[in-house]
């Protein structure tokens, strides 16, 4: 039977495999966004708003930069075993004018990346245990871009 | 010049792995300032300490830890927390008794025990803390952030991974002689491409290690320290600065950066505006410096520094390194202690020893490293959680 799919944390991202969206905040007063959520002030300080809504992400992004990682992090990551080195991306989406960083998903390897591409999220797994697989958003080349 | 404090005093506990507590560190820092400076611990008037938050409650209470250590003698205290730059926040805590005729005579002490390894959050469950979730999510280590200016460097500038090799091989023949650095052993080009790679582009050796290290400083008014000592090197500036909004680079320990949608960044950015806060209180510029020391967190963070202090316009650090000028016996040497890349990591005392160092250089006593003609430095440091850290010493 198929382990339970349960998002790593709750609430930052919509867990819709075909359409995964990173989920902010958006100030109603300025417009400005937030990643994670701020849900109290906007923290514009121009602007003294408590009114901010829910909004989904841009889906896309331009990588900004990128490295990996090739040591077993400390806690509170769950380090498989064995342990397999990861890619972390920073990537600037042009609407919310905002780096946002992520695991880079899939069999892409540092050299596969430049900055300047065009890349988009999708949600993959970040750990398992007995009782489920925990899903997290990631970022993978845009499927389509050049 | 109203604004100015002297250092009396400097010293350390050298970096290193000892396995012994950060408070016996920190009372042998303590010491040797008080020694250096001539004055009685009973005369101390007020005591700032910078916080560690790896060696539980004690070092949360950094200053009372330490007068308890010394021996209680009814100074006012104050303990300051700012990550990397706490060292720099509790000497600003210090000046400014100073500079409102609190007092006349303060001690300044940073001391840590560091763990092995990569630093990790503090413990327990956290979902909260974004600094627990950013391990917890992302797996994003401090070198994961290193890694992703590093290799920003090579897609802007064309940097290359012999450049960032070569910080390293200056910095580690800078601190050869120099008795409180962990590591005096001079290190190739081929050595730092050869070792293993962390977060690419950079390897173990471009990244610095996380050390025990204690280092403190006896600041006092003026007027004090002219009954005390002929040429006393002074504290000119000091640039505790936030960020200002939209802060728009990846910082430690976030997730993302400030959004620019509604608001334009600032026209100096964060790391910009961290080393010209104390120019400005100095009323100097970088074309003023003898010298700088630096955050070298990683090598490629050495040459970002150049540019955020006004060193070279950016995308001229690699220029600047590779022309000798950020060497001894260059125009402007950075990091003639040796930095990070010597010492390691020993977070609250490292804003303290980069003064320590300009003023051992200021008074010409920086045997086997000494900066010809030194009348100036600037320090240049960050905290994460936005502190920016950054000092002007001159002679």
């Amino acid at each position: 039977m198929a382990k339970k799919r349960v998002p790593a944390i709750d609430g930052w991202f919509a867990m819709d495999t075909a359409e995964p969206r990173l989920l902010g905040t958006k100030c109603s007063s300025c417009g400005t966004y937030f990643f994670p959520k701020e849900s109290s002030f906007c923290r514009n300080p121009g602007c003294s708003s408590t009114d901010l809504e829910e909004v989904p992400l841009s889906p896309r992004g331009v990588l900004w930069s990128f490295t990996n990682n090739c040591y077993p992090p400390p806690k509170p990551y769950v380090t498989p075993d064995p342990f397999v080195p990861y890619i972390v991306a920073a990537v600037e989406l042009e609407r919310e004018k905002m780096i946002v960083l992520g695991q880079v998903a899939g069999d892409v390897k540092i050299g596969d990346l430049a900055a300047g591409m065009e890349m988009e999220l999708c949600l993959d797994t970040l750990f398992e245990d007995d009782a489920a697989e925990h899903i997290i958003w990631k970022w993978r080349p845009a499927k389509g871009a050049q | 010049m109203s604004k100015q404090v002297a250092v009396l005093g400097v010293g350390m506990h050298p970096w290193g792995k000892w396995g012994k507590s950060f408070v016996e560190y920190g009372v042998v820092a303590a010491r040797a300032a008080l020694a250096d400076a001539g004055i009685e611990w009973k005369d101390v008037q007020f005591v700032s300490g910078g916080d560690t938050i790896r060696n539980g409650y004690p070092g949360y209470v950094a200053g009372a830890t330490f007068c308890q250590a010394m021996g209680w003698n009814g100074a006012r205290v104050a303990s300051s927390y700012g990550a990397c730059a706490s060292g720099s926040q509790a000497i600003n805590n210090a000046r400014a008794q100073i500079l409102a005729g609190l007092c006349d005579v303060a001690l300044v002490i940073g001391a840590d025990a560091a763990p092995k390894g990569f630093f990790a959050p503090v413990g327990g469950d956290r979902p909260d803390d974004p600094d627990w979730l950013r391990f917890r999510l992302i797996g994003a280590t401090n070198p994961i952030y290193f890694g992703l200016y590093a290799r920003r460097r090579m897609e802007i500038y064309g940097a290359t991974e012999h450049d960032f090799a070569k910080v390293k091989v200056k910095n580690s023949r800078h601190g050869l002689a120099n008795p409180n650095a962990r590591y005096r052993k001079e290190v190739t080009k081929e050595e730092v491409l050869s070792s293993a790679v962390v977060s690419d582009p950079l390897r173990l050796l471009d990244i610095c290690a996380t050390s025990d290290g204690a280092a403190a400083i006896v600041l006092t008014s003026l007027d004090f320290a002219r009954k005390h000592s002929t040429a006393p090197v002074k504290i000119a500036g000091v640039s505790t600065v936030t960020p200002r909004f939209p802060n728009t680079v990846i910082e430690m320990p976030n997730f993302a950066t400030d959004s620019a949608a509604t608001v334009a960044p600032p026209a100096v950015p964060f790391r910009d505006s961290i080393a010209r806060g104390a120019y400005e209180e100095a009323g100097l510029g970088p074309e003023d410096m003898s010298m700088a020391e630096v955050y070298d967190l990683s090598t490629a963070l050495e040459l970002d520094w150049y540019e955020n202090i006004g060193l070279c316009k950016p995308g001229e650090a690699e220029k600047l390194l590779n022309d000798g000028d950020t060497t001894l016996g260059g125009r402007v040497p950075v990091n003639p202690s040796g930095g990070l890349a010597c010492f390691g990591e020993a977070i609250p005392a490292q804003a303290i020893a980069q003064v320590c160092e300009l003023t051992w250089q200021l008074r010409g006593q920086a045997a086997g490293r000494q900066v010809e003609n030194a009348k100036a430095g600037v320090t240049a440091n960050q905290g994460l959680f936005g502190h920016g850290s950054s000092i002007v010493v001159t002679k």
